[in-house]
């Protein structure tokens, strides 16, 4: 058993920690962006299954190297298990899940329910999205609900948060103590409005931003550029979206068909003149989070590596972003492991027992 | 974040989507592959003109609405409930050629460059959503420019820019298929007569 890790509850890990002044959550991602400390978040593949082990094995692969995970709410309009679901099972296991809320799927009475179930199960972060039109999942079927936006979706929340009231005015006896995250995407247009639609997710109640994949460092500098001219970066942490390309091929599909996500040919040549693209690809995120983080004004990085999970480790370490710092790691506490010790062979055993043998072997 | 799945090394242009609109049953009737809400929609040339004249219009706007008030003794005599069905028949219909308006009843064109933010396919009143196309096209549809880009440039054009910056509540939907101009009046009366209250309070 190792000493207590720093930003863990002693009663129990899955419990919400001591409450801090000039905080709004009770979660450690707030905690590593207030102390100025270099976050890291990243983003679990949902799985498509009822079993819990599928979330905390692919939860698992981040130990130790991210400060929080996003739970995608049905990303690209395809369905998988819930972020609540997700959410749930994670804080459990004392993980510190971004709950993300996509408009698409849910009402307004049905995402503030979410919002306060999620923080009573100690879901410390919201993430407010709009969400992908339905056209572009696997149910194009579906009914677009979009009841409420993303910037609607945040000032709802940090009403009822701050002003313990629900839309309609109702009161609150608990509010919901969250740290509030918008999504941002400075690489499609209206380019010279991206920066004052910051300002407007601000004003509504952002307190975080995760961008999308950042691929183009220059046009990021001059987004980052001017969100710092309006004042912006006083008021919002922002942690830039990377990501590894699997190969040029990838890059190219997502180009051409991920509405929003901007890949420079530059980037492309690169992959295509490499012996190993995957390699290659990997190295080109480390070299974007090396360029990103000396930005003035950003806080983090959200490394989005969907179906490369495995790299997420591998490209923090490299691009020796945290500095020796060790985000909160699962551990296993010291009863448990007494327990694991003494019965772990009742699970691998292949005894079957009646009880007829167990008469017999007790006389 | 990513709100992406590319199905990864399964040939080129593959999308969830194309996979699952592949095994729809197959008819000789073939309704044009677009979301229904386009499909009752015109051409946009109308809509691309009122925001090229966004200005233009905001100036009328304000005339015709001081018009409205001015005529609000009229409207209160006969009972605003009772101009509702007439005049909301014209307002749908002259907003509808202009803006392709959808009738929420809470008209923001004025905050919005002249640009019916009801027509983006995601009904986002508060600035684009993060899939805008490099071209300037809706994701959703990508033959329509995106009605935020279109918004941000009309509301340059007009003499009160900053009103985009607003941040915008949620749409009321028990507000749809209302007169937005008549609810306009009606509280902008409201409004001068609690403003003219207490000087006549005063006075007495």
């Amino acid at each position: 058993m190792s000493a207590r890790q720093r930003d863990e509850n002693p009663a129990g890990i899955h419990l919400p920690l001591d409450p801090l002044p000039g905080h709004s959550s009770r979660g450690r991602l707030e905690r590593v962006l207030r102390r100025g400390e270099f976050a890291v978040t990243t983003e679990l593949n949902p799985p498509d299954s009822a079993d819990p082990e599928d979330v905390y094995n692919r939860a698992k692969i981040f130990d130790g190297w991210v400060d929080a995970i996003n739970a995608v709410d049905a990303s690209g309009a395809n369905c998988h298990m819930s972020s609540v679901g997700i959410c749930a099972l994670l804080t459990r296991m004392g993980y510190a899940p971004i709950m993300q809320i996509a408009c698409r799927d849910k009402n307004r009475i049905a995402i503030q329910g979410d919002v306060l179930g999620g923080a009573a199960m100690g879901v410390a972060n919201m993430l407010c999205l709009t969400g992908d039109g339905v056209q572009a999942g696997d149910q194009p079927g579906a009914k677009p609900v979009f009841d409420l936006d993303s910037m609607s979706l945040l000032e709802t929340i940090r009403i009822m948060r701050d002003n313990g009231k629900f839309l309609s005015g109702r009161k609150l006896t608990t509010p919901p103590q969250v740290f509030l995250g918008a999504a941002v995407n400075p690489f499609a247009p209206p380019f010279d409005f991206r920066p004052i639609h910051l300002g407007k997710k601000i004003a509504a109640g952002a307190q975080f931003v995760q961008t999308q994949y950042c691929f183009d460092v220059p046009m990021f500098k001059t987004f980052m550029q001017k969100a710092r001219d309006l004042g912006h970066t006083e008021k919002v942490f922002v942690l830039c979206g990377v990501g590894p390309l699997a190969s040029a091929k990838t890059a190219k599909w997502i180009r051409s068909n991920v509405p929003g996500i901007h890949i420079p040919d530059a980037v492309i040549k690169r992959l295509e003149g490499a012996q190993d693209q995957k390699k290659e690809g990997k190295q080109l995120c480390i070299d974007i989070i090396n360029e990103v983080k000396e930005i003035p004004g950003i806080s983090g990085v959200h490394v989005m590596a969907y179906r490369q999970e495995e790299y997420v480790a591998e490209i923090v370490d490299e691009s020796g972003v945290l500095k020796g710092r060790q985000p909160w790691k699962r551990e296993i506490r010291r009863d448990d492991q007494m327990v694991a010790d003494r019965l772990d062979h009742i699970l691998h055993d292949e005894i079957t027992e009646t009880q007829v043998d167990m008469v017999k072997t007790a006389h | 974040m990513s709100e992406t799945t590319p199905v990864k090394n399964d040939g080129p242009t593959v999308t969830q989507a194309t996979l699952v609109k592949k095994a729809a049953p197959k008819s000789d009737y073939k309704p044009a592959d677009v979301s229904p809400q386009r499909r009752v929609q015109r051409s946009f040339a109308v809509r691309l003109w009122s925001i090229r004249h966004s200005r233009l219009l905001e100036w009328f706007y304000s005339r015709f609405a001081d018009m409205f008030l001015l005529l609000h003794p009229l409207w209160k005599g006969i009972g605003y409930g009772r101009v509702e069905a007439p005049i909301k028949f014209v307002e749908k219909r002259v907003k509808g050629f202009m803006f392709d308006c959808r009738m929420c009843g809470q008209c923001i064109l004025s905050s919005t460059g002249m640009s019916c933010p009801m027509n983006c396919p995601k009904q986002l009143r508060n600035g684009p959503c993060g899939g805008v196309r490099a071209n300037g096209n809706c994701e959703v549809e990508p033959d329509m420019p995106c009605v935020w880009v279109k918004a941000w440039e009309g509301s340059q054009n007009m003499v009160n820019s900053d009103k985009i910056l607003a941040v915008q509540k949620p749409v009321d939907q028990s507000l749809r298929e209302t007169s937005a101009w008549l609810r306009v009046t009606a509280q902008a009366a409201a409004a001068r007569e609690t403003a003219a209250a207490p000087k006549t309070g005063a006075a007495t």
